[in-house]
């Protein structure tokens, strides 16, 4: 019965990703196009609504290029590999009061640790292409995310020691609304480090556009090509998500409804501050990008956590 | 032309076409012709990688191919490979009568075809000894600064998107998009405009154009500030391109490199002054002149040069205003032009740097010979040169700040 649930959580999971990243990628057009005084798709359905729902058949029925010198078994299910570990950290966002998709007591350990799983299946699509550039891509991809992880955990961790638990229902329920400007920085150095770990600009190095084509995922096409833009996007959802629940306070602000509409909403504005950041700034480079991880990110992350630990003495 | 004599189509007729080479029996290409010189290979020392940059990349601004050694992310050899857009224009121009390969220039420098336009023209009236009415000379130098405009929006906008921030190349295409549509009332086309012809320009400026043209002027510095905010005050590009591909003052004067490239590294040259011509000697502008030859100083040098272009224009258009309308060519052109058989050289200031043509005449209607120097490929030249050392990343940065257009590189 427990499989059957599980099965049933984890379509429901897929299912808000690809919704999410459908939807997602028409705000970032839309974004990106209000930056760069364009206006985005508006052909297809109002202001350009439907258009994702034309450009989806479209990448099904591309043909589906495997290149001739790469590693077959290993090219074909890396983009899973992606995917997967995005899907899954969906699962124990509280979204509700009491309740999130899988209530585990390490809850907040899973979600920090199961998207990293991901930089396995960037490493296997890189070097299942046989391409210089997309080996360099997933190299790149490597370093940068488990760097990222630090700062990115302790930021968490800054949460967890207010709370006093793993439990991200837990920590919804411990959540006060003094928590936001006494983790502000840690919440900053969470947003910063995600993008990173998503890959998106400024972090977007291991997809390169200018030096390195598309760096992993240069010879994808098609669906498998769908499947890891879903996972950058889904990516998105799931950390600002979780960021919205854990440091903004998600459902907490207002009871009933009203309060899952508000930390929707806080999601998708914390999104849009990334597409905004994405489209604004140039790339890093990749010793520049090493340089701020562990001479910025990680000591602000580290005085976070130092701060948290001295007002939870006093709770 | 190889084996044309065989083919049983080929009638005098078509041979005279073809010039002076199709009454001699074609070579017919064999084995001891030798095949073309074939490309360099870089073997890879240690475990260092190869990779192949180009032709078709999406920031080799062209079709450029760069065969890269790379030690971990840092490049230890770079050497750039041309001629993927060899179209044998030098060669075509023999063919052609004097006026006839004024659209051959066109194609010479695409982002900038004004410019191959009057460095050409300007060798044939030297040349042929030609006068340029004067309200001309002030009209040329109108659309050559606008042209010199729309080139550096189109090198300062790629170089943001080669760093990433390619919103920055909407607010540059914006501004070129403008100078495009009065270059197309002006001459009807966009891109190869076929406009400064021997002895003057094509057409005089359209009701209006004027007008037009100051509105442009009057809003461009507020856009070139904004564009300074956006990409030169972004602290991440200004990290990533100051100190990067340092070219040294002596180096770029040996390398013969000119123009913003040379500007950037503190090279004090600017053929508009140090070589007069035209009307510059009248007209009151500044070259500005970067300190430190890197990325940056390249970029913004060309950034400063677009406001010192609308002072000129500026000047040029309250100029203009004191001629009688009507006057664009020299009086007495012959349709078909026959300079007496002599040689010529003039260069201009592109917006790539010192762009010259050489001239040789045999008394026909038809130039001998036709040799470009090409500023795009003397500075793409420096590529290996300042590259090697520093990472793959900010390889594409360093080309797209030497500012190669591969159609002039190539000819």
């Amino acid at each position: 019965m427990t499989f059957v649930w599980g099965l049933l959580w984890g379509l429901a999971a897929v299912m808000l990703i690809a919704g999410g990243a459908v939807v997602g990628v028409w705000w970032e057009r839309k974004v990106a196009g209000r930056i760069q005084m364009r206006l985005g798709p508006q052909q297809i359905g109002p202001a350009g609504v439907l258009q994702m729902i034309a450009d989806v058949p479209k990448l099904l029925f591309k043909e589906d290029i495997v290149p001739t010198g790469a590693d077959k078994p290993v090219f074909r299910y890396a983009p899973l590999a992606v995917f997967a570990p995005v899907a899954m950290s969906v699962a124990v966002i509280p979204f509700w009061a009491g309740w999130a998709p899988l209530d585990s007591t390490v809850g907040m350990v899973f979600y920090l640790a199961i998207p990293s799983i991901g930089v396995l299946g960037i490493l296997l699509s890189a070097w299942g292409s046989h391409n210089t550039l997309a080996t360099i891509g997933g190299l790149r991809a490597a370093a940068q995310m488990i760097s990222y992880e630090v700062p990115r955990s302790l930021a968490v961790l800054s949460v967890i020691i207010l709370a006093g638990s793993l439990q991200p229902t837990k920590v919804m329920d411990a959540w006060q609304w003094w928590w936001v400007p006494l983790t502000f920085v840690g919440f900053l150095v969470y947003l910063i480090a995600s993008i990173a770990e998503m890959n998106r600009g400024p972090f977007d190095l291991p997809e390169a556009e200018s030096e390195l084509v598309a760096g992993y995922f240069s010879d994808y096409s098609g669906f498998r090509w769908a499947i890891f833009m879903m996972g950058e996007y889904g990516a998105m959802i799931s950390a600002a998500l979780f960021g919205a629940a854990v440091f903004l306070g998600g459902y907490r602000w207002l009871p009933g409804v009203p309060g899952l509409v508000l930390f929707l909403v806080i999601a998708m504005l914390i999104i849009t501050v990334v597409m905004w950041v994405k489209w604004t700034f140039p790339r890093l480079r990749q010793d520049h990008l090493m340089t701020f991880c562990w001479t910025v990110l990680t000591p602000l992350a580290i005085v976070q956590v130092v701060v948290a630990g001295v007002v939870a003495l006093w709770l | 032309m190889i084996g044309h004599d065989e083919t049983p189509m080929a009638s005098p007729a078509d041979g005279a076409a073809c010039g002076p080479t199709a009454d001699v029996a074609a070579p017919v290409m064999t084995d001891e012709m030798g095949d073309p010189a074939p490309a360099p290979e870089i073997v890879a020392e240690d475990d260092r990688l190869v990779v192949n940059i180009g032709p078709s990349h999406p920031s080799t601004h062209g079709v450029c191919r760069v065969l890269v050694e790379l030690d971990g992310e840092i490049v230890t050899k770079a050497e750039p490979i041309i001629g993927h857009l060899h179209r044998g224009i030098e060669k075509m121009a023999e063919n052609r009568t004097y006026l006839q390969v004024v659209p051959l220039t066109d194609r010479l420098d695409y982002v900038g075809s004004m410019y191959a336009n009057w460095a050409y023209c300007r060798a044939v009236e030297r040349l042929a000894g030609i006068r340029v009415p004067e309200r001309a000379e002030y009209i040329r130098v109108i659309v050559c600064e606008l042209q010199r405009i729309a080139s550096h929006m189109m090198a300062i906008g790629p170089a943001g998107a080669d760093t990433g921030a390619t919103s920055l190349f909407m607010y540059t295409f914006w501004q070129r998009e403008l100078i495009l549509d009065l270059f197309e009332s002006l001459c009807g086309a966009r891109l190869t405009y076929n406009y400064v012809r021997p002895g003057g320009v094509a057409f005089d400026l359209p009701d209006g154009w004027a007008e037009q043209c100051r509105t442009f002027i009057d809003q461009h510095p507020s856009a070139i500030l904004e564009i300074d905010r956006f990409l030169f005050g972004n602290v991440i590009f200004r990290v990533r391109t100051k100190g990067l591909g340092v070219l040294s003052p002596e180096d770029a004067v040996s390398w013969g490199a000119s123009g913003p490239v040379a500007r950037g590294s503190g090279v004090d040259w600017d053929l508009r002054r140090d070589d007069p011509y035209s009307v510059y000697p009248r007209l009151d502008f500044s070259v500005p002149v970067g300190e430190r030859g890197d990325c940056y100083d390249r970029a913004r040098v060309r950034l400063w040069e677009c406001v010192e272009s609308c002072r000129i224009i500026a000047q040029a258009l309250d100029a203009l205003e004191e001629f009688e309308p009507g006057v664009i060519k020299a009086e007495g052109l012959p349709r078909l032009l026959a300079p007496r058989p002599g040689d010529a050289y003039d260069h201009i200031e592109s917006a790539r740097g010192s762009l010259g043509v050489y001239l040789v005449s045999d008394g026909t209607v038809r130039p001998y010979r036709m040799k470009v120097r090409s500023p795009a490929f003397v500075n793409l030249a420096l590529l290996p040169l300042v590259s090697v050392g520093h990472t793959l990343a900010d390889l594409v940065v360093i080309l797209g700040s030497l500012d190669p257009v591969f159609g002039e590189v190539d000819r």
